[in-house]
């Protein structure tokens, strides 16, 4: 029997609180193939990122567990690597020192030196950002900023690349090339991708399946939309496409009709 | 006849032109000098204008403190040679200031290594941090000359003694700040510290430290300050060379113009130390540390 590359099972996370149980996230089954994009989408407070936390090895479930590539995942590692919120680039490197901390640790014992200063700026050139190789991140600007963080973790050649709200923080403008690159980037190296967004077009644009989650507590999947657009995708072309158009319909129709969140935001 | 004269007109030319690029920087070095100089006009006036408050009050016959102007010509021989040595404590002030630097420095570079240690100690480990952070809030508070007496009787010599009340007159700060530093270390590096699999030694150097460093170097500032104060007063009560002993000497040969001369140098001497502080913390960060 074949397994799935990334399988989650009985996924759940409780926390104690004061001395009383919160279940954050219960009951979390899902399975992703090789080379897919999977996002999860939901209202904030649903456990999107404590999903992700999980999968990362970041945090430890309660319940279930994560199996990738045949292996259990019970701790952080660069087979998992990260793509922060808020990049987390480490002020005191600039952008290729950055890279290069992760490629040295992660191919030290495998790559000669020069090995590691090619990979390393070719990971940066991906991410265009072979420009600005001896900046700091403070010289750098929020969307050049989280290049360099997708350059560090795709220098990891990680089995899944991880990222928790990456565009979150940027103006709609560069939050629009970025969601390009990672899609040029995606479709050339064949990742495979957990995206956590709380952004309808970001997640229909980028994903081939969508899971919904459903509000905590509790909150668990509700819902696996599969988003069968061909690739490569235009936003432009897609923007009057009868399909997109339903596919998007769809996610709205899930967060604000069925789990809409009743409290003010 | 023409060639001559156009050859001419255009050496006159280049002539020109090399000296009007000599003006130009000329002008521009006078125009930096002049910033430079109106910069430092409020520090002079200010100078200039205590100096005379200080001549005036001071000019009576009856004035208990000696003038500027008799500072400088009693203190004269001091001035132009602060490198004579007549042997036992009958010194220079250089080598005065070179014996309190000296003791300065071992006691500050004992205290920076353990406060840095102790800091990241207790910045790293709560159960540390509650053991020891009320002790060190308690000890923090006490003088430094209260150490004195018990450290002369732990050590029974002078200087050891004076080196132990610099060490733990400047540890606190540095201890303090650095566990500050430590604490301060954002959740994201340490995942991505976490996600890189960094080994405990290269978290350390790679990561805690770098992201430390303007806090450590703000506690170093500070304990190099209490340090100098320090240093002046255990060396009065110790004895021995000295500025410390310097000054309590010319007290008690009632050389008030010496005691004067040493305070401004000892004033000098512990700016010139903060400036130092400053300026490796900002090569070590590679930014401002402040």
């Amino acid at each position: 029997m074949s397994h799935p590359y990334l399988s989650l099972e009985n996924v759940g996370m409780d926390f104690t609180v004061g001395g009383r149980v919160f279940h954050a996230v219960t009951d979390v089954n899902l399975a992703i193939e090789r080379g897919q994009f999977v996002s999860i989408i939901g209202h904030s407070g649903c456990g999107k990122s404590t999903l992700l936390n999980i999968v990362a090895g970041l945090a430890r479930c309660t319940e279930g567990g994560v199996i990738l590539d045949g292996q259990e995942v019970n701790s952080p590692g660069p087979d998992r690597a990260v793509v922060f919120q808020n990049h987390s680039l480490l002020p005191w490197l600039t952008a290729y020192q950055n890279v290069r901390l992760a490629v040295d640790k992660v191919f030290g014992g495998r790559k000669s030196t020069t090995e590691r200063h090619d990979w390393t700026l070719h990971n940066l050139r991906l991410v265009h950002m072979d420009h600005a190789v001896d900046k700091r991140p403070d010289e750098l600007s929020g969307g050049m900023k989280q290049r360099v963080g997708i350059a560090r973790a795709l220098a990891m050649e990680p089995k899944v690349l991880l990222m928790d709200e990456p565009f979150g923080a940027l103006d709609a403008l560069t939050r629009a090339h970025l969601q390009d690159t990672v899609m040029e980037i995606q479709t050339r190296l064949n990742s495979t991708v957990i995206m956590i967004t709380h952004d309808v077009d970001e997640a229909v644009l980028l994903s081939d399946r969508i899971v919904m989650m459903t509000n905590g507590p509790s909150a668990t999947i509700g819902e696996v939309l599969a988003v069968d657009l061909p690739r490569p995708r235009r936003r432009l072309d897609l923007s009057d496409d009868a399909r997109y158009i339903g596919y998007r319909a769809a996610v709205l129709r899930f967060l604000y009709e069925r789990h809409a969140k009743h409290e003010a935001a | 006849m023409s060639t001559i004269s156009e050859n001419g007109a255009v050496g006159r030319v280049q002539g020109g032109g090399g000296l009007a690029a000599l003006a130009a920087t000329l002008h521009s070095a006078l125009v930096r000098a002049r910033t430079k100089l109106l910069d430092l006009l409020p520090l002079v006036v200010a100078l200039v204008t205590l100096l005379g408050l200080w001549e005036l009050a001071c000019r009576g016959a009856g004035s208990s403190l000696p003038p500027p102007s008799r500072v400088v010509t009693d203190t004269w021989p001091l001035i132009i040679d602060p490198f004579f040595d007549n042997g036992g404590v009958d010194k220079g002030l250089f080598w005065h200031l070179t014996a309190s630097l000296e003791r300065v420095a071992i006691g500050f570079a004992l205290s920076s290594i353990t406060g840095i240690a102790l800091g990241v100690l207790i910045g790293q480990s709560s159960l540390a941090f509650r053991g020891l952070d009320p002790i060190f809030q308690v000890l923090r508070t006490v003088p430094p000359l209260a150490w004195l007496p018990i450290s002369l009787a732990a050590f029974r010599h002078a200087d050891p003694s004076a080196i132990f009340v610099i060490f733990i007159t400047s540890i606190w700060p540095i201890i303090l700040n650095t566990a500050v530093g430590v604490r301060q270390i954002p959740q994201d590096y340490r995942n991505v510290a976490r996600v890189l699999r960094l080994s405990p030694l290269e978290f350390f150097f790679r990561i805690m430290l770098p992201a430390t460093v303007p806090f450590i170097f703000t506690g170093l500032k500070i304990g190099i300050g209490l340090s100098w104060l320090a240093i002046v007063a255990a060396e009065m009560l110790i004895g021995g060379v000295g500025i410390g002993f310097f000054i309590w000497d010319a007290w008690n040969s009632s050389l008030m113009s010496e005691i004067i001369l040493a305070l401004v140098y000892v004033g000098l001497v512990g700016f010139i130390l903060d400036r130092v502080i400053t300026l490796i913390g900002n090569r070590v960060a590679g930014r401002k540390v402040g």
